[in-house]
């Protein structure tokens, strides 16, 4: 055992392989997982690194996305195509009694519809396909209440999660026991950065969505934030101008609750560079943290991911 | 904000990344409740430029609402996400914080310090490298100080910050900073840390944290975030031997079957020899399996597929190891534990034990001492049901349903760590560090194996079993029979004076008694009479003949 003894692993590289080993385990552990897959840049990374974890097999569970029928069309589009190149069998969900009740976030306000589309929209789709782990692209740097969360994050059988009495988690050891209903949610990409994200995208050249990269697009400023006329559903309010400006997205979620940032990065490259000096936190952009200044960890408690 | 003057600040870091990678520092925050971690880690992100506006506006608001520091920024707020922690101005759960500077990538564990939390804070502690130890300057080393101190220790942290805090409240004296840095170094002495140092500063106004205090003109060492920069702490995985336990047995169809896992030892080839533990079977690695093409070569800290020349027997559980230093086979352990819950260790009762990716049931047959907190010693405990209670550490003798192949903690983290999960609740209940792994049953897996302390270069103190290689016997009888062959010579030469019949009779006796000698040796390999104790492993070599 000669040769090239001074070989290094980056730091992408350790994160990589960090984020397999995560998943090889809950593979080997648990009887039927899924991942959350909803086509933003961390599913994308999350996807790329699943191929790569259990290759030259499939990963070997199918990929759920809870849709709440007002994600950006592209989104979807991505979805699609993404599912199809890759082969993985893509499962859809959307909340019936959301769309009985037609739920309008317009309307309704981002709690509402987050509570309804989003949180109990995953809880029933994890009931109904009976899947004991979920990975999730979720980070810890992204929020304060997830720079809380165990890498594998237990969840009773009415999908609640506990932050005052999380399991101790030691090295690579993850204990994923659990009784009958209880679940998972396994958060694989938890050490790694916005940053690490968007190289890692760079240098494994994996595809993300269009709306990460700045374009000219039809938006409204409302309360500060910019949103983009995604569709007809969106209706001006009194004195609001469609203006047409050169924006991107740094998060993607529902069109509705998701602010847009003037940019003129149009590869991945410059969208690492214009993150690294911008004074603000990624999820500056989402209406839905700022409910309240706890609101994301009550949403976690309450089953959201 | 008081006190300091912040003049240039390491700020973000730049668009073009540093040529060279420095390595990540993993480093905790511990110490006893309220002395100011989360303050601390806070205020280092605030002063290095690297708290995002909007979250500085949201601390603004929280701070006026829970904040300790009436209009003051309450740094804490920055880490303690929690909404309990906020309300109690405590913080019970790890929170991780990434950050870069020009110089270096950290992850800082930001850990609870009461000590009902005291498995948060173990759990933060078992992936870094490095602890910054928080002590109140007004209440020097507590007993919360102590056992963080210890924890700490037994899970391999080697290097220690002291950061003394709260100097404010002491007139920024140095007559106090040096009475508890000579209180710290006497109570750590056989903590075996391998660099301490001690850094006195103010947390809640930026003392010593990245920029030089203005009040402590007396203190010459570096402010916390420069140390940070610089600390040397090394992977020892990378020097370690061999290790993969098997996560996963990869089979898209009948003809590929790889064995997924994580490297945590040294490196691998195609063309290697691993060893299959617990069976000791070897066999020849064919090819490292990526997604990215097949590898020329994997290294510790890798995560990869491995295909085997042979067909071998292979599951998860099983550890492919280094032949020449492969890990111990046992199941039987002997390992420090820090039990993690309420209700006290039961002995004899079944949990459930995790190492590596492998799982089987065990129970502690006995508790043989507990690790004092005010000194970090061992102190032996009689016989008869001495148990480990909430937060108590101690050593054990564990008995396993079915062997495991281990290492001894201080050589490999990943082979020497385990968990015990209890089979009811399938809670975590204990973290536990193997010191000596031995097997009851060694007809079955034959292996009396030696381990091998690269591990940051500490001394091996055991002495080492070796298992007897038939070329070693073989070596060892032409080594005996050559100055023995010369002697026969000589004597039958000195009484017949005639050189071919000693020559004859000397090569004759050479080959009977080589084919003697090797018969003899195997036979004498396999027979264990007159060792003291079955359970231990073969003395190396008897001198015979
Ligand atoms: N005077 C003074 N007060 C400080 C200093 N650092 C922290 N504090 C105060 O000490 C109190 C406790 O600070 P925290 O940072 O919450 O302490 P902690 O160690 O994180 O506490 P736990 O995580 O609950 O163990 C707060 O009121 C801080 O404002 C300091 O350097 N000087
Ligand atoms: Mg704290």
């Amino acid at each position: 055992m000669t040769a090239v003894a001074t070989k290094q692993l980056g730091h992408l590289d350790r994160l990589e392989s960090e984020s397999i080993h995560i998943m090889r385990e809950v593979v080997a552990e648990c009887e039927r997982p899924v991942m959350l897959y909803s086509s933003g840049k961390d599913s994308a990374a999350m996807l790329h690194l699943a191929i790569k974890a259990f290759y030259p097999s499939k990963p070997p569970f199918p990929l759920l996305h809870v849709d709440t029928m007002w994600k950006f069309k592209e989104m979807i589009v991505f979805r699609d195509r993404r599912a199809r190149e890759t082969g993985m069998e893509l499962l859809v969900h959307v909340n019936p009694q959301g769309i009985e009740m037609n739920i309008d976030p317009f309307v309704h306000g981002s709690k509402l519809h987050t509570e309804i589309m989003k949180t109990e929209a995953l809880k029933q789709a994890l009931d109904k396909w009976r899947f004991d782990a979920a990975f999730g692209g979720a980070r810890r740097d992204e929020e304060k209440s997830r720079a809380k969360e165990r890498i594998l994050s237990f969840r009773t059988a009415q999908h609640r999660w506990d932050p005052k009495s999380q399991r101790p988690e030691f090295w690579r050891l993850y204990n994923s026991r659990k009784g009958p209903g209880e679940s998972l949610r396994v958060f694989p990409l938890s050490n790694w950065t916005e940053a690490d994200v968007w190289d890692y995208i760079a240098r494994e050249r994996i595809p993300v969505v269009p709306l990460y990269f700045a374009k000219v697009r039809p938006v409204v400023n409302r309360h500060g934030m910019l949103l983009m006329l995604d569709d007809e559903r969106m209706k001006l309010h009194p004195g609001e101008v469609v203006e047409y400006k050169r924006v991107r997205f740094r998060t993607l979620g529902c069109y509705p609750l998701t602010g847009a940032i003037e940019s003129a990065a149009t590869t991945v490259g410059e969208i690492i560079a214009e993150m690294r000096d911008s004074r603000f936190s990624e999820r500056q952009g989402r209406l839905i943290d700022h409910d309240g200044a706890t609101s994301m960890e009550q949403k976690k408690q309450e089953g959201y991911f | 904000m008081h006190g300091v003057v912040v003049d240039s600040s390491p700020s973000r870091a730049p668009s073009a990344p540093p040529p060279i990678e420095k390595p990540i520092l993993r480093f905790l925050t511990c110490g006893s409740v309220d002395d100011g971690k989360s303050t601390l880690i806070g205020r280092l992100l605030y002063d290095a430029g690297l708290a995002p506006d909007d979250l500085l506006v949201t601390l603004e608001k929280d701070s006026k609402k829970h904040g300790t520091q009436g209009d003051d920024l309450d740094f804490a707020l920055l880490v303690d996400g929690l909404a309990a922690e906020r309300e109690q101005g405590i913080t019970i759960d790890v929170a991780y914080r990434y950050f870069a500077t020009d110089q270096r990538k950290f992850i800082v564990a930001d850990t609870p310090g009461h000590e009902q939390y005291t498995r948060n804070m173990a759990t933060g502690a078992s992936t870094a490298e490095l602890a910054v130890l928080l002590v109140d300057a007004r209440k020097g080393i507590l007993e919360q100080t102590q056992r963080h101190s210890v924890i700490v220790s037994i899970l391999g942290v080697r290097h220690v910050v002291v950061a003394l805090n709260k100097m404010d409240l002491v007139g920024y004296a140095a007559e106090t900073f040096n009475a508890i840095e000579r209180d710290f170094r006497a109570f750590a002495e056989h903590l075996r840390f391998a660099s301490i140092t001690v850094v006195p500063l103010v947390a809640k106004d930026g003392d010593n944290v990245v920029n030089r205090s203005a009040h402590m003109d007396w203190y010459r060492g570096p402010t916390l975030l420069s140390h940070l920069e610089s600390a040397a702490v090394g992977d020892a995985s990378r020097i370690a031997p061999f290790r993969m336990p098997v996560q996963w047995v990869n089979r898209p169809s009948h003809d590929f079957r790889g064995f997924s896992g994580f490297i945590a030892g040294g490196n691998v080839q195609p063309g290697d020899i691993v060893r299959i533990l617990p069976s000791g079977r070897d066999a020849r690695v064919a090819r490292i399996v990526t997604a990215d093409g097949d590898l020329a070569r994997a290294v510790s800290g890798q995560s990869v597929t491995l295909t085997l020349a042979a067909d071998v027997d292979v599951s998860r559980g099983d550890v492919l190891a280094s032949p020449v230093s492969p890990a111990k086979v046992g199941d039987r352990l002997h390992a420090k534990l820090l039990w993690l819950v309420r209700e006290p260790l039961v002995l004899d009762k079944s949990y459930l034990l995790k190492l590596g990716t492998k799982l089987t049931p065990a129970f502690v047959k006995e508790a043989t001492s507990h690790i004092k907190i005010e000194t970090g010693l061992a102190e032996p405990l009689g016989e008869g049901g001495a148990t480990l209670a909430f937060n108590e550490i101690g050593e054990v003798e564990l008995w396993l349903d079915s062997p495991v192949a281990c290492d001894r903690y201080i050589e490999n983290r990943d082979t020497g760590g385990f968990i015990l999960i209890d089979r009811v609740t399938n809670e975590t209940v204990a973290v536990g560090m193997v010191q000596e792994a031995t097997s009851t049953s060694r007809g079955a897996n034959g292996l009396p194996e030696s381990s091998y302390a690269s591990m940051e270069g500490l001394p091996q103190p055991l002495a080492r079993p070796w298992r007897h290689m038939p070329l070693r016997s073989l070596i060892k009888a032409l080594s005996w029979r050559i100055p023995g062959s010369l002697v026969t010579f000589a004597v039958v030469f000195a009484f017949t004076k005639d050189a071919q019949i000693s020559a004859a009779i000397t090569a004759t006796e050479i080959l009977a008694k080589i084919a003697l000698y090797y018969l003899h040796e195997r036979l004498w390999t396999r027979l264990h009479i007159g060792f003291e104790n079955n359970d231990a492993p073969p003395p190396p070599d008897e001198e015979g003949l």
